[in-house]
């Protein structure tokens, strides 16, 4: 199975967020949890969707990653949520 | 169940007196009966003898047509939201009070939120049934939160073309 | 413009406090998200990638120069310092926090503005053609009448939770500057047979997923009957339209399945039993709001002005301007001018809080301090003299805001696309800004002229793709963006929808493909014909050749 992460939008300001191990919501990819077991990632989700319920977060999900070897930087497969973690491609005028 | 009636306009918290009565089931002897519109189409006659109250509760996808004949033997006509953005019956509760001169109670079912009771209240709404776990002492302040509008409604409030007009219903400005 | 008095004020308030209250039950978990986003969408708040996007309502395109102030500072204060301007003459902000939400609708309302039903299933911002009130072809100024319909339309307790979003557009003249013919309801003013003022309805036009062109539902209604005849129609569409499918729910759909005359039957049986004298417009109010919209203290110029002429002749990049961005105004010796927003390479539509702040600065010196907003993300000053255009050229040059390239092939339409909207399959700005750069040599030596890109990031189509003379549809395939082409849209009153030239291409080949469909149009091209009309004499065929054949 390919590597998960779970992310959502902060309720206050609707900032991307990814949820870590300690079950923090980061601003940084980087300081993501990664699984590529279905039983931890469904714990994760879990987890995720108690602090959805208590009004921290909205609407969390699993988005695919791959890990780079040297950096151990992880990258979404995915474009959206490639632009999600990075911010726009586009550099305001 | 506790259900918001407006009283003179007034948002007032009460006991429901209502039953609703599936449609095989036995009507209540002394308690007033909410029935389908399917049940009071067909036996819409036996109900009306009765000397109780009856009241008529429609599906948001129900419309008035086959009602609007009976309407006089009618002291309650409910109106369900199944869901939030489905707001059909908005319109049914003005014709009911605009075009065909209801005077009995219509009352809004099913999911009201209390974001909507003001519009409910212009559309000639005039009891709610909130959901469990809705502050229904708060929700009073819902009828009161805005004291403009501008278009006419059910609830006969001056638009505000009206009041800078100063004409008919310019009076009964922003209460 | 429309001023606001107590009643308008004392609404804006108290919708705002209401909003306060929705957020802070929202922040204490009170709220679901369930519960919430319809409340905050009534309220033109999204969530889309990466932040909270507030769209602020400009009625009608409508903006005085403090008010444009008013925006600068909710830039600075409130988001990156910059907002786009959308093809309903909006204005949105990109990086909102939902804890400052009720601040800036305070901050909105001491401007007189708000963001009241710019999102939802609801009525939303009443557009119209960007020089109301200064063409020469208007029957009448469409911005009272667009006025009034934003009235009643507002907090409309009957019609607050539709099958799906209305538009409305209102236009003034036989030529259609506000795309009428897609709207769910275009108004479009006439003169009855003896002469007196009223309007066509039209009904049933839309863009997204299913593209289709409204249909004259009344030839002439009289003006003291618009409000209760919309009445009709919303209330046969609150009834009537589909709410089993959200791809389904809009008027246009209704109309469709019914046929137009089915359609007429249903809402003329609905407006004959509508008697209320308080939706009947009278003389009294029309006055009192068309007083609103009076013509600003013009002077007594003649119809040429020499200073102008002559400035054209001495200076090259001026003669440019003015060939490409000035309107021909009703009165002698005025122009219009429009402010591109499209910069050779820049994001289209978006404007700084420096740039804003410029722009009322110059609109109080050349335009009696109103701007309007375009459908097409521009923004006009309608009224200057032309003795005076050289120096407000200068100083839009010295802003970056002097491209001379209005309805030119530069002048891009391009929604936020996946760079930031939550509902977006492919990013757009990217592609505007590579064809633009690309094209901008093209159109100095080709003349490309009459020729506008649209370019959406899904079939949503905010771009209005559909009715773009060449539109960009951005999709998802396979997991990389794919770009599927359409020729021949028009938004104007030869309004047409594009046809899709052919498969998809990728990021990297789109910019190639645009540029193969414009070189294919200069070698059919006759009589300087604008691209339209050369697509309409040759057909698909010499496009698709050029761009799918093999040599």
């Amino acid at each position: 199975m390919p590597k998960r992460v779970i992310t959502a939008n902060r309720l206050v300001d609707g900032a991307v967020v990814w949820r870590d191990g300690a079950g923090r919501w980061r601003e940084e990819i980087d300081h993501a949890a990664a699984s590529d077991d279905d039983e931890t990632v469904a714990r994760m989700l879990a987890g995720a969707r108690t602090d959805e319920a208590a009004g921290v977060v909205i609407g969390p999900y699993e988005v695919e990653v791959e890990q780079a070897a040297v950096s151990r930087k992880l990258l979404p497969t995915h474009l959206r949520e490639r632009i999600r973690a990075g911010g726009p491609t586009v550099v305001p005028n | 169940m506790q259900i918001i009636r407006l009283i003179a306009g007034q948002p007032v918290t009460d006991i429901d007196v209502w039953a609703r009565i599936g449609d095989d089931d036995p009507l209540p002897e002394s308690a007033p009966a909410l029935v389908s519109l399917a049940r009071w189409q067909s036996a819409g006659a036996g109900l009306a003898r009765r000397n109780v109250a009856v009241g008529v509760w429609l599906a948001s996808d129900e419309v008035l047509d086959g009602l609007i004949s009976d309407l006089e033997r009618l002291d309650l006509i409910a109106l369900d939201f199944p869901n939030l953005n489905d707001g059909r019956h908005f319109t049914t509760a003005r014709l009911l009070r605009e075009r065909h001169g209801f005077r009995g109670e219509i009352r809004a079912t099913g999911q009201v939120l209390r974001d909507q009771l003001f519009a409910m209240a212009r559309c000639g709404f005039d009891s709610f049934e909130l959901q469990a776990h809705q502050d229904t002492a708060a929700a009073h302040e819902a009828f009161s939160e805005i004291s403009v509008v501008f278009q006419p409604a059910a609830d006969g409030r001056a638009a505000a073309q009206a009041i800078r007009a100063g004409g008919a219903g310019a009076h009964a400005s922003a209460s | 413009m429309y001023a606001y008095d107590t009643l308008d004020q004392t609404f804006v308030e108290q919708r705002t406090a209401q909003f306060r209250e929705q957020v802070r039950r929202r922040l204490a978990n009170e709220l679901s998200e369930d519960e919430f986003k319809p409340l905050r969408l009534r309220n033109g708040l999204y969530l889309q990638l990466h932040a909270y996007m507030l769209r602020v309502a400009i009625p009608y395109g409508l903006l005085s120069a403090d008010q444009l102030r008013a925006l600068a500072r909710i830039a600075r204060r409130y988001d990156r310092g910059y907002g786009h301007f959308t093809t309903r003459q909006n204005i949105q902000f990109n990086w909102i926090r939902l804890e400052d939400a009720p601040d800036i609708l305070n901050d909105l309302a001491a401007a007189e503005m708000h963001a009241v039903q710019t999102s939802g299933n609801c009525i939303r911002n009443i557009t119209t053609d960007q020089f109301a009130g200064v063409a020469a072809d208007e029957i009448d100024d469409p911005r009272p009448w667009a006025e009034i319909i934003r009235q009643w339309s507002t907090n409309h307790p009957e019609f607050s939770f539709l099958p799906r979003k209305f538009k409305v557009a209102v236009t003034g003249s036989a030529s259609d500057r506000s795309a009428m013919r897609v709207h769910d309801i275009g108004v479009r003013l006439t003169r009855g047979i003896d002469g007196e003022i009223g309007f066509e309805i039209w009904v049933g036009g839309g863009l997204g997923r299913t593209p289709m062109i409204a249909q004259l539902l009344r030839g002439f209604l009289p003006k003291e009957h618009l409000l209760g005849y919309l009445e009709a129609i919303l209330r046969v569409y609150n009834v009537e339209g589909r709410r089993d499918n959200l791809y389904k729910s809009r008027i246009k759909i209704l109309v469709s399945a019914l046929g137009i005359e089915k359609f007429r039957e249903l809402v003329e049986a609905e407006w004959n039993q509508i008697t209320d004298p308080g939706l009947q417009l009278g003389d009294a109010e029309i006055s009192r709001v068309r007083a609103h919209f009076r013509p600003p203290q013009y002077a007594d110029l003649p119809g040429r002005s020499p200073e102008f002429e002559a400035k054209r002749l001495e200076d090259a990049a001026f003669a440019r301007w003015a060939k490409a961005n000035l309107f021909p105004h009703e009165r002698p010796g005025y122009a219009a001018v429009t402010i591109s927003l499209k910069p050779i390479g820049g994001v289209p539509g978006d404007l700084t809080a420096a740039q804003m702040e410029a722009v009322a600065s110059l609109a109080d010196a050349y335009s009696f301090s109103e701007i309007r907003v375009t459908h097409r993300q521009n923004l006009v000053l309608a009224h200057v003299p032309q003795h005076r255009l050289y120096d407000l050229w200068r100083a839009l040059d010295a802003l970056d805001l002097a491209t001379p390239n209005l309805s030119r092939v530069t002048d891009i339409i391009a929604c936020p696309g996946l760079d930031y909207c939550g509902l977006a399959t492919a990013r757009s700005i990217p592609i505007a800004q590579r064809l633009s750069e690309r094209l901008a040599a093209l159109d100095e030596q080709y003349d490309l002229d009459q020729l506008t890109i649209n370019i959406s990031g899904c079939v949503n189509s905010c771009s209005h793709h559909h009715v773009g003379h060449i539109g960009i549809l951005g999709l998802e395939k396979g997991g990389a963006e794919s770009y599927q082409i359409t020729l021949g849209g028009s938004s104007a009153e030869d309004v047409a929808v594009g046809r899709i030239v052919g498969p998809g291409f990728g990021a990297v080949d789109v910019v190639d493909a645009v540029e193969t469909i414009l070189i294919t149009y200069l070698g059919q091209r006759e009589d300087g014909e604008r691209f339209l009309d050369t697509v309409r004499r040759v057909g698909q065929d010499p496009f698709r050749d050029a761009l799918y054949k093999q040599p």
